[in-house]
Parts: C-alpha cells; structure tokens; sequence
C-alpha cells in the first residue's frame, strides 16, 4: 500500500514537473528592421527575457530599449532620444498565450507551427498582437521563432516629416530565443 | 491510509493550481541590474564655441562648417554684418567612445587647430552610478598670418597657443544639461606686457531641449581678472541647436569672432551693450558620416 502511495507520489510529482515546467532565456534575441528605399534600419537586441510555461501556454518578453544596437551611433541616439523615449518608456514587454497549447508535445524533437496571440506593449502603448510562430525541440530545449509587422504610429511614436522616407511606417520584428527549462 | 493519499493529490493538484496561477511569468527571472549610461547631453560636441560634454561616437567623422559673420550693429550697408564672415572648416573623428581627435582651419589669422579631448568619466545609473560626465580637452593653434614686421627676428613657436580645459557636467533632466570648464591658455606671444602669457578662466555651457529636435544653448566665459588688456570681454553666446537627422544646425549670436579657444576666450572684443558693439550672427553646421560601423547579426 506504502509503496503503491510513494508510486503515486513520485508519479505525480514527475507528471507536475513536466507539465508545469518554465522555460525561460535571458538572451532572446529581438531585431527589428525598417526598411526604405534610402535607409535600412536594424536593431538588435540580444539580451531579452522570455518565460513559457508549459502547463498554460502563457508566453511573455521583456527587453530593455536601450540594450538595441545599431551599426551607426546616431541612429541608435535617435531610436532613443526622438522615437522610443527610452528614459520615460525603458521597456517593451509582450505577454501573450498559445493557442491550442494543449495539442503540443514537447518531449520529442522537432517543429510545431504555432499561433500566439497577446498584448504588446511599446513606448508605454498596449497594442494587440496576434503572429504564427514555430517552437522547435531540439533536445530538450524550445527554440523560438516569429516575425510579424507592427504600425509606428500604433504605439504613439510620429515621424516628423523631414524623415518620413528614410522610417518605414510598418517595421518588422524578428524574434528568436532559445528557452531552458528553468529551475528555481 | 486513504485520508492520507487523498491529501497528498489535493495538495499536488493545488500545488500545479498555483502555478498554473501565476500571471507575471517575467518576475521568476528577477530584474537584472544595468549601467545605464547617459547620452546627448548635447546635439553636438560643441555647446556653440565651447566643446561641450559630448563626444563624437567611435568610427564617426564629424564635418563642421562655421560662420561667424560681421558684427550685427554694422548695420543695414554690411546687411547686419552677413557681408563677411570667418569661416572654419573642421573634422572631428571618434578614435573610440570616449577619445576624440579633430583639425580645423579657421580664416581668421589664418589659424589652424587640433584637439585630443578624453572622457574620462560616464554619467551613468544602474549598477555603476556617476553623477557627472568629466573629460579632458587639449588643444593647440597656429597663427600662420605673414610675419607683421619680418625684418625683426621671428620665431615660429610664437605662433603657437595652447589649451588645457576641463570639462565637467551631466545631463540633470531629460531637456537640462549644465557644464562647466575650467581652463587654462597658455599663449607663447602676447601683444603687451599688461596680458598674461597663461590665462585662467571658467567656462559655463548650458543645453535647455525646447522639444525632441530644438535645443537652446548658452555659454559664458569668466575670465579672472588682471589678465587681459581692458579693451577685451568675456565670451557670450547664446542659440539655438536645430536637429534635422544626420545635421545639427547651431545658430547663435556671440560677441566672439574667433572659434578657437585662444581667440574666443582670450581675445574677445565685442561687448553686449545696448549697442550691440561687436555682437555677430554665427552657425555651425555638423554633419556626420559613419566610417567604421558596428558589427551586428
């Protein structure tokens, strides 16, 4: 009977770890392009936070504005100083939710096209989301993928018109992060 | 027996419940602390003569175009003075973040100039904080104009001045910026036995942002007394900084014609009185072109 309970017990404790189980990065990688017919604009991010849970399918990202890098010092002056307020507005964060997250088995490699849909939330402007994205398990670990387009104006930032042909209206985000379990 | 196993899944179930009720996944990984360094005290390097705290990023060339066009009071016949002007071209190059080398030449006197200028302290908060930004600034001057009496002995190291100045400040709200520099000029030839060879004097520059792109600057500069022949003033200037992107406008009027610190700090002769005598209209055009740029992927 004891040992019938143990059997439960460490079944059950198992079940909950892996179901229940976070992963997480601290070096997501989160670029953002705008591209024009006179300039090409690329930040990059590589020290982003991300936490997916498995047992809800709850996914969120946090990034600092002033940890994106640009290949001209000015343009990354800009970004902050003019456009995203940096000092005011230090974070972009998204939480979001998988759907279908159920359908989803993570303990064999491989790619599962999904659908996540959340708040996004720029220069202090919450905005819905919604992308397809692809996880891939590659040994135990969960590597993400999407790209979607937001509108500048959305999230309150105007382009001026002396610039207004070198800034893309719509920029393209890029998002990868490799997520490990984590264990607190 | 039963009671017992009972619990033990209630408490599991209630266990993955809580989890699961979690809202802010973010919070598990704690906020990691960064030093978060200040940036665009200024729009340019320069407050209007004045270098100002900031410096030119690594791999960046800074071209300028100044004016400092005839005094104002000249009148209606001189159109306010935009007749003439001295002009200086310059270059300002970023060695790295916080060493920057530059040239110019200026019209008047037929000057050439060079500076080194080193940050040695960052403005930050976070992890590292610094309430100030300080940095060191070294520049020389050549008069090249042709010897006024060339039958007397003449020697070249009496064309040269130099400066040491000091620049401390900080960015002290998101559209306020104050700095100050103290300095010394050492001019290897002065005109009389009155003048100083080496002369003191506290700059004072100042940034208030009008909105995202439109700056007012002002700058003054105290000299300390007894140094100066009495004919000559102190350094007023005040603009406005126009960003349009890749160009930072500097208009302003100065009672300075010169733009090198031996002509600006110590050979200022225009005087802002209820005449105007000597106050002139001025510009400085900055563009800058990327050379090195950062490797990203």
């Amino acid at each position: 009977m004891y040992k019938i309970i143990l059997g439960c017990l460490v079944l059950g404790l198992n079940i909950s770890n892996v179901t229940g189980q976070k992963y997480f990065t601290k070096t997501g990688h989160i670029t953002f392009f705008s591209d024009t017919p006179i300039e090409k604009i690329e930040g990059h991010n590589k020290s982003s936070n991300c936490v997916l849970d498995l047992a809800t399918g709850k996914l969120e990202f946090g990034t600092l504005i002033k940890g994106f890098q640009f290949e001209k010092a000015l343009m990354q002056e800009h970004f902050n100083e003019n456009y995203m307020e940096s000092n005011k507005f230090p974070k972009a964060t998204f939480k979001g939710q998988i759907s279908d997250f159920n359908k989803i088995d993570v303990s064999k490699n491989g790619k599962i096209p999904v659908k996540v849909t959340g708040d996004l939330t720029i220069h202090g402007v919450t905005k819905k989301v919604a992308t397809d994205a692809i996880l891939t398990v590659v040994n135990g670990k969960i590597e993400t993928n999407a790209n979607f387009n937001i509108l500048v104006a959305d999230y309150g930032i105007s382009i001026p018109a002396l610039v207004k042909d070198q800034i893309a209206k719509s920029v393209k985000i890029k998002v990868n992060a490799t997520l490990e379990p984590f264990k607190s | 027996m039963r009671i017992f196993s009972l619990l033990s899944v209630f408490l599991l179930t209630f266990s993955s419940f809580v989890s699961a009720q979690e809202d802010d996944l973010l919070s598990l990984l704690g906020e990691e602390e960064t030093t978060d360094y200040t940036n665009a005290s200024f729009k340019t390097n320069r407050v209007i003569n004045l270098h100002s705290l900031e410096n030119t990023a690594e791999g960046v060339l800074d071209f300028k175009i100044s004016h400092r066009f005839n005094p104002v009071n000249n009148g209606f016949y001189d159109i306010f003075g935009l007749d003439g002007a001295n002009i200086r071209f310059g270059l300002d190059y970023g060695l790295s973040d916080v060493i920057t080398i530059g040239v110019g030449r200026s019209s008047l006197q037929k000057t050439y100039d060079g500076f080194v200028k080193y940050k040695f302290l960052r403005q930050s908060t976070g992890k590292k904080t610094m309430p100030l930004t300080a940095a060191l600034l070294l520049t020389s001057s050549i008069n090249t104009l042709r010897w006024e009496n060339p039958d007397r002995e003449n020697y070249f190291s009496s064309r040269l001045a130099y400066t040491t100045q000091l620049i401390l400040g900080g960015k002290f709200s998101e559209s306020f910026s104050l700095q100050l520099s103290p300095t010394m000029v050492h001019r290897n030839l002065v005109k009389t036995n009155a003048e100083k060879n080496d002369v003191y004097a506290l700059g004072v520059g100042s940034r208030l942002k009008l909105s995202k792109r439109v700056a007012i600057n002002g700058e003054y500069i105290y000299v300390l007394p007894d140094q100066l022949s009495p004919e000559l003033y102190h350094s007023l200037s005040v603009g406005l900084d126009v960003e349009t992107g890749g160009h930072v406008f500097q208009l302003h009027f100065s009672n300075s014609q010169s733009m090198v610190e031996r002509g600006f700090i110590t050979e200022t002769s225009g005087q802002w009185n209820s005449a105007l005598d000597g106050v002139r209209f001025g510009f400085n055009i900055s563009r800058v072109f990327t050379l090195k740029r950062k490797k990203l992927d």
